[in-house]
């Protein structure tokens, strides 16, 4: 047999719910870095964050505690929230000390959006 | 030009010589009998500065296990040895080697399980992992757990198979007894073995990776488990050529299966292990009274060589499997389905029965062995059926 080394880099993770035994690495290990971004996680959310930009004055107490890194920010101001990655856990709503964050429940939400 | 060293040794002494050959980078191991004075041997060669391994003295066989998966998912050349209750001890991270797909060689020390409390020689402990995603080989003798050492790198380590590899030898019989054995020198194992050339490392690859990944939902547990199969049914062309670059280095042959007087056999016994020589001496007799015996000995456990096994005994009249093991409940021990199994593929009715044997380390004698040969003649004449029997029980 050849005895040849194969390089196996995946750059493209975005599709990996449709990849086949034959396209992942060997121990499925992800080769490449920071790729959890694509993999949209605010599904799982039974419960939504609703920013009250009014009410807020970036103190950066949500920043802090979010355990998904999903309150988005731009040169120390917040600008809102990643909803394709907060899982809706109401941290921040409980941290936040000026009433700017309050959880509604998401099928609400949905609703209101013309969702199902 | 290969030099060799013949000397007196027993399998420990020259798995751990294998070890050192192989120049391993981490080598986290638990003693335990009969593995002992492998892993004794090893850290003295640590102690002595003759290799440059970090030697993790680990509190049990779980962690050493677990610094093995660790050491080896960062890049590194990694080895252990364990046996009996070490090995189940391991079990959940065994598991974990072979699906994130680690080249990890371990040295298993062929022993009984408890209980009730056993410290000698039988094939329970490594049959319980025999689906555990590891290639495994088999060593009758001291030489070849040697050889099956130094092959099972070669073959682990390739970038077209990556799995783990369980060399084993029969506790005390193989690990304990002095045997003349032959000695490569470190400059040729050392070229013959290479240095591990990592895919996807942890630590000091080309780019940052993760390792022992969540799969849960949505298929894709089952899409890298169909791949880790597809990897282990694959690899028999690596491990024949593993085995044949070693074969043109040392002389010694290496075959899945090695076959005495099977060709025109009627009555073949298989046989896996330290038992396999007085099987062989039994068949001579057998011979020498013009009964056509033979004997089939299975080096390659896992992946079960299926096509080469039913070839040899496709001719037989009548076949004895024999189990250093059982398999509790099932139909017959590990070996004796395998076997069937491997008769059935092909399409092949022959009447076997299956013998369990030598359980905790009893006496394999010759008159057992005899017994079974005269057994498997009568159920040829349909005088006897196919059912699980024991030799060498009072």
């Amino acid at each position: 047999m050849p005895m040849t080394q194969k390089t196996r880099t995946y750059k493209d993770v975005s599709n990996f719910d449709n990849w086949t035994s034959k396209d992942f690495a060997p121990g499925a290990v992800i080769v490449d870095p920071g790729n959890s971004a694509l993999y949209i996680t605010g599904g799982w959310r039974s419960n939504r964050p609703i920013w009250t930009k009014e009410n807020c004055n970036d103190c950066m107490l949500c920043w802090v505690y979010c355990p998904d890194s999903s309150i988005l920010v731009e040169d120390q101001k917040m600008i809102g929230i990643d909803l394709d990655h907060c899982k809706g856990c109401g941290v921040c709503a409980v941290e936040c000390r000026f009433e700017a964050l309050e959880m509604i429940s998401e099928p609400e939400a949905l609703k209101a959006e013309g969702g199902n | 030009m290969a030099n060799v060293t013949v000397l007196g040794a027993t399998g420990n002494q020259m798995v751990a010589e294998a070890f050192r050959q192989a120049a391993v980078d981490v080598l986290p191991a638990y003693p335990i009998t009969p593995q002992t004075t492998m892993v004794e041997g090893y850290s003295k060669f640590v102690a002595d500065g003759r290799v440059h391994t970090e030697y993790v003295a680990v509190e049990s066989e779980h962690s050493a296990m677990s610094a093995s998966i660790g050491a080896s998912a960062a890049g590194a050349r990694v080895a252990t040895a364990t046996a009996a209750q070490g090995l189940v001890h391991m079990y959940e991270q065994l598991y974990i080697a072979s699906g994130m797909r680690l080249p990890i060689v371990m040295a298993n020390a062929n022993r009984a399980l408890s209980a009730p409390i056993n410290i000698h020689g039988d094939h329970s402990d490594v049959m319980s992992a025999r689906d555990s995603g590891w290639i495994i080989l088999f060593a009758e003798t001291a030489q070849e757990a040697y050889d099956n050492t130094l092959i099972a790198f070669r073959v682990a380590e390739h970038a077209d198979v990556l799995l783990p590899v369980m060399s084993t030898l029969d506790g005390f019989i193989t690990t304990h007894a002095m045997e003349r054995c032959e000695l490569m020198d470190d400059e040729t194992v050392t070229s013959y073995v290479g240095t591990r050339t990592p895919v996807n490392p942890l630590i000091n690859g080309a780019s940052a990776s993760s390792h022992g990944m969540f799969a849960s939902l949505g298929g894709t547990y089952f899409e890298v488990k169909k791949a880790q199969r597809a990897a282990i049914d694959a690899s028999f062309p690596y491990i024949q050529e593993a085995g044949d670059a070693w074969e043109n280095i040392s002389g010694r042959k290496f075959e899945f299966i090695e076959t005495h007087q099977c060709d025109d056999a009627d009555f073949i016994m298989v046989v896996l292990g330290s038992s396999a020589g007085n099987s062989r001496v039994v068949a001579d007799e057998l011979r020498a009274q013009g009964i056509k015996a033979g004997v089939l000995r299975i080096r390659l456990y896992r992946p079960f060589p299926f096509k080469e096994v039913a070839e040899v005994l496709k001719g037989a009249k009548s076949i004895a499997i024999l189990d250093r093991s059982d398999a509790f409940g099932a139909e017959y021990g590990p070996v004796g389905l395998d076997v069937r199994s491997a008769l059935y593929n092909e399409g092949i009715v022959i009447p076997t029965r299956n013998y369990i044997y030598g359980l905790g380390g009893a006496d394999v004698t010759l008159d057992a062995l005899r017994q079974a040969f005269a057994e498997i003649q009568q159920l040829a004449d349909g005088k006897l059926d196919q059912s699980l029997s024991y030799l060498g029980t009072r």
